[in-house]
């Protein structure tokens, strides 16, 4: 049938179509992060309330808590900050802040304006710890737990649903 | 108000697509004149509106209205005003709207240029324009709306991505997408014919300007975006075979077959329903492409704007628009016969030659670029295909296809002989292979892969001008310049598209066997000689920008042993305040032979900096032949014999009766 050759465009299309469609259902961003199950990597920074204190993941030992990379300038993280505000208002888990590539002054002035959830906030002026933790946009979230080991990154600003859904059955399961 | 009245204007203009849709193609089928009339007013209308909807767009960037949830995400009221302007498309709503413009504005241009086609002809083509615009136009309302509020207004924008404030920006989608959408014109001709079941000379000739203006926007496009990478992502590399551009190349490489195929049956007859297919996949491609990179489907350092609800949009809008194509073609195809046949050795063998290396490099390219999407959808895990594919795949299809374009023009048609051939390009080969060999031995390295670059396209310069030599000898008029007037400009055009694509490989050649790259550490007061100039560091120092602060550094070049300063080079290394971001703006002195290359990595202390130090010889040549390319392409457009109507469309009908028979 000659005709039918006519058809093979066709044919492949129908097929790209249906592998584009099943590659609709996946995230391209969702990289595995080489950092997930691995432990934190280890910093000493200052803190940005106080500078002449110092901060380690290594203090946090034994209890489970949440890396929050954020920054003044940084729009999506005043959309994630009201969700933030409220879990430390719950005292779910200790709240840590990485205040990333910020000057002093707006950071501190950023939390007075729109509250504050963080036990204390890291200080890092030039991203280097970012740059450790493979940081690539502002705001993300790790969720790390007692033993120090990173279980869970969250990229972009944290969703109700991410909460629900992820973050806190997590925290729940880690805490237990 | 104006955001609210683009908004409407945006509706209306989906109200007169979905009528430009239904009106004329009723029209043509039912025979009802009065219907196929509404073709060009409604055309003419939609295109009013959709401009009205830009220009609101556009208006709101300009002024600042923050209230307006696109400008406050992608402007900020410290960006320069041209700048604001270029917003308009920064985004995906807005670039959205701007692929919207350009398929109004060449559907108005279809319906003015196209008097002396029939009425049931141009009807159909509307038509089908109409239909695509109607998916975009739903696409835009339904998903991503330009003028969506966002209450409260914001304050301040949150600007521009910094990678796109560059003047390369302003204009590089508006090519791009001239291009893309181009293609529409011969996609919609192409499914007019199917339907009327008539795909002959005349048809191939009313196609033909119109694929090859799109072609030249798109060839334009791409080399801005290379040009564009070269000089901001601070690399100075000028092709990734990132998702992205692959995505704009793949529609290039139909186009670029399709142009040479609607030759073919222009002028011959033959392959009627290849050319009908290319036309198609040409524009598929240009649609799956906006789909790869608005989706999310694939990952890519340029994908801006990713997000799946779209994408199920534009993947229903691409079954309907390419899968209902192509089973047109399926079902039409097999009716429209295949035309005058050839002999082994003649110019439309080479072209069919040319046509089947074309694609298969295309398919290779698609492969490349879906290939990660392949193994995520079987679940075998996530992986990307890098340069070292497209590299060892891509060059070993193009050779052979570079190597007949130039013997093509030579050829004859239907039947050509090989020692005619031979006799006529011998001093061409020879002269090439002279010339690839000097060039290394001057330059002083050597390889295989060089010395066949370097011949193709020598061998391309050289029979193009035994061509241009022979034909203008032959020529009856007196002096040279008339006998230059005398060849038609579609020949000049051809012979200058190909010139473009040997000064392109002379490009992409030389850069890649004889650039030198270094990467230095580099304190005040530093020397160092790279490709026959002494770069000296000076220094630092901050400079403020209008919307961004930028450390300056300073780097003096000489000749060495000399004290006099060639040039004084300062790359930028800017931080912008609203985003927060870094952006490297290199420094480049631009030569016809040479770019020399300067852009600032990190401070290592002490007022020492990382310095990235590059000499590219003969780099802007690359673009140099792609601009000739498409110079070409526009001379070609210009021949008279598009423009002289009547008698034209006289002598396809009887063409056309000959080509039945045959």
């Amino acid at each position: 049938m000659k005709a039918l050759g006519f058809a093979i465009p066709l044919a492949i299309f129908v097929a790209l179509a249906i592998f584009f469609a099943v590659g609709l259902t996946r995230d391209p961003r969702e990289v595995p992060s080489p950092f997930i199950d691995k432990p934190a990597p280890s910093f000493k920074l200052e803190q940005l309330h106080e500078a002449s204190r110092a901060f380690a993941p290594e203090d946090m030992k034994g209890k489970v808590w949440l890396l929050n990379v954020w920054a003044s300038w940084c729009v999506s993280c005043r959309v994630e900050h009201p969700l933030l505000v409220e879990m430390s208002k719950k005292n779910v888990v200790p709240i840590v802040g990485l205040n990333y590539k910020d000057r002093r002054e707006d950071g501190v002035a950023w939390l007075t304006k729109f509250g504050n959830p963080y036990s204390l906030s890291a200080y890092d002026v030039d991203g280097r710890v970012g740059i450790d933790y493979g940081v690539y946009g502002v705001p993300e979230t790790f969720v790390i737990d007692k033993m120090g080991v990173i279980r869970y990154k969250q990229i972009g600003p944290i969703t109700q649903e991410a909460l629900d859904a992820t973050i806190l059955p997590l925290i729940k399961k880690l805490s237990a | 108000m104006i955001p609210e009245l683009g908004h409407f204007a945006l509706v209306v203009a989906l109200a007169l697509a979905a009528a430009q849709a239904i009106l004329p193609l009723v029209g043509a089928a039912t025979g009802r004149g009065a219907l196929m009339a509404t073709a060009r007013p409604i055309a003419a209308g939609q295109f009013i509106f959709v401009v009205g909807a830009f220009a609101a767009l556009a208006s709101c960037f300009v002024g600042n209205d923050f209230s307006v949830a696109n400008v406050a995400n992608n402007s900020n009221s410290t960006l320069p005003a041209h700048y604001r302007f270029a917003a308009t498309w920064g985004s995906h709503e807005g670039s959205m709207l701007l692929w919207t413009l350009m398929l109004a504005s060449w559907t108005f241009l279809v319906s003015i240029f196209s008097r002396h086609l029939p009425e049931r002809m141009i009807a159909r083509v509307l038509g089908v324009m109409g239909l695509v615009s109607m998916g975009f136009l739903l696409f835009m309302l339904l998903t991503s709306n330009p003028f969506d509020r966002m209450l409260p207004p914001a304050e301040e924008g949150r600007d521009l991505n910094p990678l796109l404030q560059d003047p390369g920006m302003v204009i590089h989608p508006p090519m791009l997408y001239m291009g893309y959408v181009g293609f529409s014109v011969a996609f919609a001709f192409a499914l007019a014919a199917l339907i009327e079941g008539r795909l002959d000379a005349a048809w191939a000739r009313w196609s033909r300007p119109w694929t090859t203006a799109a072609w030249c926007f798109l060839t334009i496009g791409i080399a801005l975006g290379s040009g564009w990478a070269y000089y901001e992502l601070g690399w100075g590399g000028w092709w990734f075979w990132d998702p992205v551009e692959n995505a704009s190349f793949m529609p290039w490489l139909a186009g670029t077959a399709l142009i040479h195929s609607l030759a073919v049956t222009e002028k011959r007859g033959t392959f009627r329903s290849w050319t009908v297919l290319l036309a198609i996949v040409a524009f598929s491609l240009s649609l799956v492409g906006t789909f790869l990179v608005r989706s999310g489907v694939l990952t890519s350092v340029h994908a801006f704007a990713t997000d799946p609800r779209r994408g199920v949009f534009i993947l229903l809008f691409l079954v309907v628009v390419i899968g209902g194509s192509l089973a047109l073609f399926a079902w039409r195809a097999p009716k429209v016969g295949l035309g005058g046949g050839f002999a082994p050795v003649s110019r439309e063998s080479m072209l069919l030659a040319n046509n089947v290396l074309l694609t298969v490099a295309l398919t290779a390219v698609m492969l490349g670029t879906l290939y990660p999407l392949f193994l995520d959808a079987l679940n075998l895990g996530k992986i990307s295909v890098g340069p070292p594919y497209f590299d060892t795949v891509f060059y070993p299809l193009m050779a052979p296809a570079i190597f007949l374009m130039a013997v093509g023009p030579v050829a004859s048609w239907k039947q050509a002989a090989l020692p005619d051939l031979w006799t006529r390009l011998r001093w061409a080969l020879g002269a090439a292979l002279v010339a690839s060999i000097l060039v290394p031995l001057v330059a002083g390295r050597f390889s295989v892969g060089k010395l066949l670059a370097l011949w193709l396209a020598f061998w391309v310069v050289f029979a193009g001008a035994v061509q241009v030599w022979q034909r203008l000898k032959s020529a009856p008029q007196a002096g040279t310049w008339a006998k230059v007037c005398a060849q038609p400009l579609a020949w000049w055009g051809m012979t200058f598209a190909h010139l473009g694509i040997a000064v392109f490989i002379l490009g992409v050649t030389l850069v890649r066997g004889y650039e030198t790259e270094q990467d230095l550490r580099m304190s005040p007061g530093q020397k160092v000689e790279i490709g026959g100039y002494e770069f000296t560091f000076v220094g630092t120092r901050e400079v403020p920008g209008p919307n961004y602060t930028a450390v300056q550094g300073e780097v003096q070049v000489r000749r060495p042993g000399s004290t006099a300063i060639v040039e004084t080079m300062r790359p930028e290394k800017r931080t912008y305040h609203a985003s927060g971001q870094t952006m490297t703006e290199a420094d480049i002195d631009t030569g016809f032979t040479r770019d020399l290359y300067v852009s600032l990595g990190e401070p290592v202390g002490d007022g020492a900096w990382g310095v990235r130090i590059y000499h590219k010889p003969f780099v802007d040549w690359i673009w140099g032949g792609a601009f000739i390319m498409a110079l070409g392409g526009f001379l070609a457009i210009c021949d008279r014999r598009y423009r002289l109507r009547k008698a034209a469309v006289a002598a396809q009908a009887g063409l056309a009766a000959g080509g039945a028979k045959a």
